[in-house]
């Protein structure tokens, strides 16, 4: 009897020194990202609900953010921009890496270089990098309108920072900066598909087309559709390409080009409108929410498969 | 006959196919040799395109000199190289302690707290920025190198990514190893950490590029010219002086150098790297 709950005592011992292992292991993580991720992330769901300016009394707002915010033209603006920055960019990055990465898993020589270059936009420094496209593309002095203007005799040349066209100039710099990083997921998914597919499609006679449409596309499915969660995540976090290629030089954007982000930014830290800039927080939180419960829905019907 | 006719279709598609390749690849690298080009021009001649030289006639080398003169160009990449070194760094270590425990020991909570972090990875960092600043601005971390550390250097992406990665290790492989009476400890540090080298590459390169890069962190929190980082440097420079093309050149060459050293050197675990640590979904 004795020596049972001896065995007992010193199990539990065994399981309680091996759980102390455990959770060494996840501390040093775990508390950094406790305090630093999931207090501010709790604190920003009540925030939402008062009125504070950040030093005075904090006041109890109720709904009153929220309400505010149907009636504010500028965040109607911003939440119109994010989405049709949105439109533009996911679809468009999604066939662009799509294809890139497609070509660069065929056998071509200094395949290596070649992804390694497609990989430099999204590796490079976005300040730096917009400081060439504001040069590229300068309205009156750039190579492209030069272009534009000598070769095709276009007489109004476009002011690609500007009006209406600069949603096209973000959209087109996203595409070229982020197109490399997402072809590598989906390189990473193209050497996930069996050769044998591909054997059997060519014994059946299948042209390449075919092979891409009856092969790759299906076994692809459930890379394009993280890949199309992540790029439409990313998207709805713009901010320092807007106000790099937008903002001129001292990073105002109008309304024309003003996103969620820039609108939380300003609210919080230059109006010091906590409570307000917390409810556009929440905006921006549901739209990700949404988009992450679709993708919860979407991987389980794929992992049924 | 039809063998002909085939050799002929496929060597048309290999030329269609390398057309492609150095189109893409064109659009993908002119700007960057453009950069390289600007920094050594003169005002008068970056915008010069008839006809276009890749090296002006006089090369204006001292645009790297005076960079240096013009910003404390020495303050930020100080303190961007020390940011980047220890966050990686961190970033590194805690993610993979903590994604060991997670992928091969057995212990209570393990699923909510792994859970904790599961729900929090989607979530935009854009959206609890503000709380965390208050939050940050009582410790007294406000204008603090610190506070960028706190802020970067545990990641719920990190740890999830690791995971992932160690799930795919046979647990046979630790199994054996506890029987010869190794702690989890040196199991860890001895037979996981080496095998993995593809996504230890690639955390290192996501961490790195990202703290590198980041201009919104800096900008709500270093508010001193001395502890501003690379980043904010340089757009402060091209706020200042919008029209000094070759300068603003040369700076962007020097803050795109270390970033770029870093990829190349880590760039073949890179795919394998994202395939098998379960980013692709």
């Amino acid at each position: 009897m004795e020596h049972v709950t001896d065995m007992k005592k010193s199990r539990k011992a065994r399981e309680r020194k091996r759980a102390l292992v455990a959770y060494s292991f996840i501390a040093p993580n775990f508390i950094g990202f406790a305090v630093f991720t999931m207090i501010p992330i709790l604190c920003a769901f009540a925030l939402g609900f008062l009125h504070w300016d950040g030093n005075n009394a904090i006041q109890f707002a109720g709904l009153d953010n929220f309400k505010r915010l149907f009636s504010d033209t500028i965040f109607k603006a911003s939440l119109k921009n994010t989405i049709i920055y949105c439109i533009g960019t996911v679809p468009l990055t999604m066939i662009a890496s799509l294809a890139l990465a497609i070509i660069l898993n065929q056998k071509v020589k200094f395949r290596g270089f070649f992804r390694t270059v497609a990989f430099f936009p999204y590796v490079a420094s976005l300040v730096a990098i917009t400081a060439v496209w504001a040069m590229i593309f300068h309205p009156s002095k750039g190579p492209v309108n030069a272009i534009l203007y000598y070769v095709f005799h276009v007489k109004n040349l476009p002011n690609w920072f500007g009006g209406s066209l600069i949603m096209v100039t973000l959209v087109l710099f996203s595409v070229w900066k982020y197109m490399g990083y997402y072809m590598v997921i989906y390189l990473a998914g193209l050497q996930g598909i069996s050769a044998e597919l591909y054997e059997a499609a060519s014994l059946d006679g299948a042209s390449t087309w075919q092979k891409f449409l009856y092969v790759t596309w299906p076994q692809l499915r459930p890379t394009t559709f993280f890949v199309t969660v992540m790029l439409t995540i990313n998207c709805f976090k713009v901010y320092d390409i807007a106000i790099m290629l937008a903002g001129g030089g001292d990073g105002r954007l109008g309304t024309s080009s003003t996103v969620l982000v820039y609108y939380i930014y300003q609210k919080a830290f230059v109006e010091w409108d906590l409570g307000y800039s917390s409810a556009i927080a929440m905006v921006l939180f549901a739209m990700v929410l949404v988009i992450t419960l679709i993708q919860f829905r979407g991987q389980k019907k794929y992992a049924g498969e | 006959m039809k063998t002909a006719s085939m050799k002929r279709n496929r060597m048309i598609g290999k030329i269609v196919l390398y057309l492609l390749l150095i189109l893409i690849t064109a659009l993908m690298v002119i700007p960057f040799l453009w950069m390289l080009s600007a920094s050594i021009k003169n005002n008068a001649d970056v915008f010069k395109v008839s006809p276009f030289q890749f090296i002006p006639d006089e090369p204006r080398w001292d645009n790297y000199v005076r960079i240096w003169t013009k910003i404390p160009l020495m303050h930020f990449i100080g303190n961007t190289v020390f940011l980047t070194i220890v966050v990686t760094l961190l970033q590194l270590i805690t993610s993979s302690f903590a994604a060991y425990a997670f992928a091969k020991l057995e212990f209570k909570h393990k699923n909510v707290l792994f859970l904790a972090y599961i729900a929090t990875i989607a979530m935009p960092w854009q959206v609890y920025m503000v709380p965390q600043f208050i939050m940050m601005r009582g410790m007294g971390l406000n204008d603090k190198l610190l506070a960028m550390i706190c802020l970067q250097a545990f990641s719920a992406f990190g740890v999830f990514m690791m995971k992932q990665f160690y799930e795919d290790i046979p647990d046979s492989l630790c199994e054996a190893a506890r029987i010869d009476g190794m702690s989890e400890y040196r199991i860890y540090s001895t037979i996981m950490l080496p095998l993995s080298k593809p996504a230890l590459s690639t955390l290192t390169i996501f961490t790195f590029v990202n703290t590198w890069n980041d201009y919104l962190g800096p900008l709500i929190y270093l508010k001193t010219e001395t502890k501003k980082t690379i980043q904010l440097g340089l757009k402060m420079f091209i706020g200042q002086f919008a029209a000094e093309y070759g300068l603003i050149m040369a700076g962007s060459i020097i803050t795109l150098i270390p970033v770029l050293i870093v990829f190349l050197s880590l760039q073949k675990y890179f795919v394998e790297g994202v395939a098998s640590t379960g980013l692709k979904g």
